[in-house]
């Protein structure tokens, strides 16, 4: 409390003086504001400026869809005119009312973004590092790590992500066709071209019973109708004939019939246990180890309340903020590789001033964390120089913020982080975790962690 | 190494370290983090206030989170409105997340900025950390 007046307060308004006085540097380079979805890390795609999010293969979605659309049609077009007749008016209704709601949760659960993680930043990276001992290794490519916590009295084990550089919460696992880590995944669907996860699990559960509806309504729907048919003193062969479309919906539905149904009824004891396809396939609960019973921690042990909990439950944000903008941290992270860069090329964004206090101080803050994490001795640029690097490094700018594992055409990006770990030995931050516990030697991995083990000199690592 | 630094005639704070507040798993997937008070802001922080703090935090993710009455309403309203109802309402999630901003900038304002420490709101960081900004005590720096 003795210290508090030799603190200098922060004051917002001399900080939103700054981007002004960095706009001399910057006439080269006014951009219009980007959003964060053009600069997200994982293989994903955008559509209407960040709203819609998709894998980045799609998968067989259009087959999915086609398939629907295309049973439907038939159904509408041949079958429902002689059942409106012979029976009943309400079946096109029904049948109407399915179809919209099964395009609707397929198209809900295609678009909605699972639950993915952000990739930590290099801040957040380095400070995990710095907390794991890893002390001798002079390797790029570490034993995986993971850390043991209790859950409810039960031991779990979180691991560690190499690619989001952190350790990933209870049930997220990281799906390597989206690249990205997802809470709660479940799986990741290719006819519904994205991953299922918390925030879209219960949109395709509703899309995988209304299909089981849909199909069975449509079935039995179309065996009434040939039943109709022949009923009326024809032959089947005669009947079908008369209506070849409903064979061709008989085989789809069919086929389709088991394995939805199936589906539906496999998804529905998942949701009444609270576990996941993940978890359930890897038989993580299972008590065939040990004698403990080692019981799913997550469970309400009531099935209604596990149902509740996962259909009903409260609709979590998504928390990578697509269509936020792009705040400096993105290029600053960059340039920091590239040590003769000040920070004041970053200052372009228009937005400043339109963001709350807080953005503001943030910004600036990151801007001058990146300065001051150089080595020192680095003697600080003039101008002059600012020229030539930002030239060259427009693309450099596209880099997210997980730059050490970004590939870029031809530019050799440095990781961000060994200018991190190194000065990493300077800093007073003491581990305040848990005990980890080293794995035993991970396999091959496709990117190479730079920021692990003590990198000799600050050079240029190109990436394969 | 702030010497040669020309922002500082503006006499902008210089980050000194960041301090990384982890999530609490102890009690499942919720969100919470750990109430433990880092040994970087001993000396310019209250162990008491970082606690109330945390745990405010904590009691306000929690209240988003509820399982209850009212949420299960607003799940089944939107379940039966084939999700289209999110277009016009904003779930309570996001409502409590708009209290929880809000009572972060309070906090910044009143109790950390004074004391040269910034809280960045744990959704910019995906709810995995509470980010503790440290700045640099200008006043032990060279006199200007």
């Amino acid at each position: 409390m003795m210290k508090n007046c030799e603190y200098q307060q922060i004051d917002p308004r001399a900080l939103s003086v700054l981007p002004s006085s960095a706009q001399n540097h910057n006439e080269k380079k006014v951009q219009r504001p980007r959003r964060k979805w053009e600069v997200f890390p994982g293989k994903n795609r955008f559509f209407c400026d960040g709203r819609i999010i998709v894998a980045r293969q799609s998968g067989i979605l259009p087959l999915t869809l086609g398939l629907i659309v295309v049973t439907c049609g038939l159904f509408f077009a041949f079958d429902c005119p002689f059942l409106v007749k012979h029976l009943t008016v309400f079946i096109p209704v029904i049948g109407g009312v399915l179809f919209l709601f099964v395009v609707l949760s397929l198209l809900r659960t295609s678009f909605t973004d699972p639950g993915i993680l952000p990739r930590a930043t290099p801040d957040e990276a380095a400070d995990i590092e710095k907390q794991i001992d890893t002390s001798g290794s002079s390797t790029y490519r570490p034993p995986p790590r993971t850390k043991e916590i209790l859950i409810n009295q039960q031991v779990v084990k979180l691991k560690y992500c190499f690619t989001c550089k952190t350790f990933r919460p209870p049930r997220t696992s990281h799906c390597s066709l989206c690249d990205n880590c997802v809470e709660r995944f479940d799986h990741h669907c290719p006819w519904v071209g994205n991953c299922v996860g918390k925030r879209n699990y219960r949109f395709f559960y509703s899309f995988i019973i209304s299909l089981s509806f849909l199909t069975s309504f449509i079935f039995g729907c179309v065996i009434t109708h040939i039943t109709l048919r022949t009923q009326a003193g024809k032959s089947i062969v005669q009947a079908i004939q008369e209506s070849p479309a409903s064979v061709v919906e008989l085989v789809i539905c069919f086929f389709s019939i088991w394995s939805i149904l199936g589906l539906s009824g496999f998804h529905t004891y998942l949701i009444a246990s609270n576990l996941t396809t993940n978890e359930d396939i890897k038989g993580s609960w299972s008590s065939k180890q040990g004698a403990e019973d080692s019981g799913n921690p997550y469970t309400y042990n009531s099935i209604i309340t596990n149902c509740c909990a996962t259909l009903c439950g409260p609709m979590s944000p998504s928390l990578i903020d697509r269509r936020g903008f792009l705040s400096d941290e993105a290029i600053p992270v960059v340039s920091a590789s590239e040590i003769e860069l000040p920070p004041f090329t970053a200052k372009n964004d228009s937005h400043m001033c339109t963001q709350s206090t807080k953005d503001v101080l943030e910004r600036v803050v990151n801007s001058f964390d990146s300065h001051s994490l150089c080595p020192p001795g680095t003697p600080k640029t003039s101008p002059l120089s600012v020229e030539v690097s930002s030239a060259t490094a427009p693309s450099a700018e596209a880099s997210p913020l997980a730059g050490c594992s970004r590939q870029q055409d031809g530019q050799p990006v440095a990781a961000s982080c060994p200018p991190f770990s190194r000065n990493s030995k300077r800093d007073s931050l003491h581990s305040i975790n848990p005990a980890f516990r080293l794995a035993s030697p991970s396999p091959s991995m496709t990117r190479a962690t730079l920021i692990l083990g003590d990198v000799p000199d600050l050079g240029f690592i190109p990436l394969p | 190494m702030a010497e040669t630094h020309s922002l500082q005639d503006l006499q902008q704070p210089t980050v000194s370290s960041k301090v990384y507040v982890q999530r609490d798993y102890s009690s499942g997937t919720l969100s919470k983090f750990q109430t433990k008070f880092p040994s970087e802001l001993e000396s310019r922080l209250d162990k008491q206030q970082f606690e109330e703090t945390i745990q405010t935090l904590n009691n306000l993710y929690a209240e988003a989170e509820k399982l209850g009455g009212k949420s299960y309403l607003e799940g089944c309203l939107a379940c039966l409105t084939a999700y289209t109802i999110f277009l016009c309402m904003e779930t309570h999630y996001e409502k409590v997340l708009k209290k929880i901003g809000r009572y972060i900038k309070d906090q910044n304002e009143k109790i950390y900025a004074p004391r040269g420490l910034l809280l960045t709101d744990p959704i910019e960081r995906g709810l995995r950390v509470v980010e503790i900004t440290i700045f640099e005590d200008r006043s032990i720096g060279s006199g200007r």
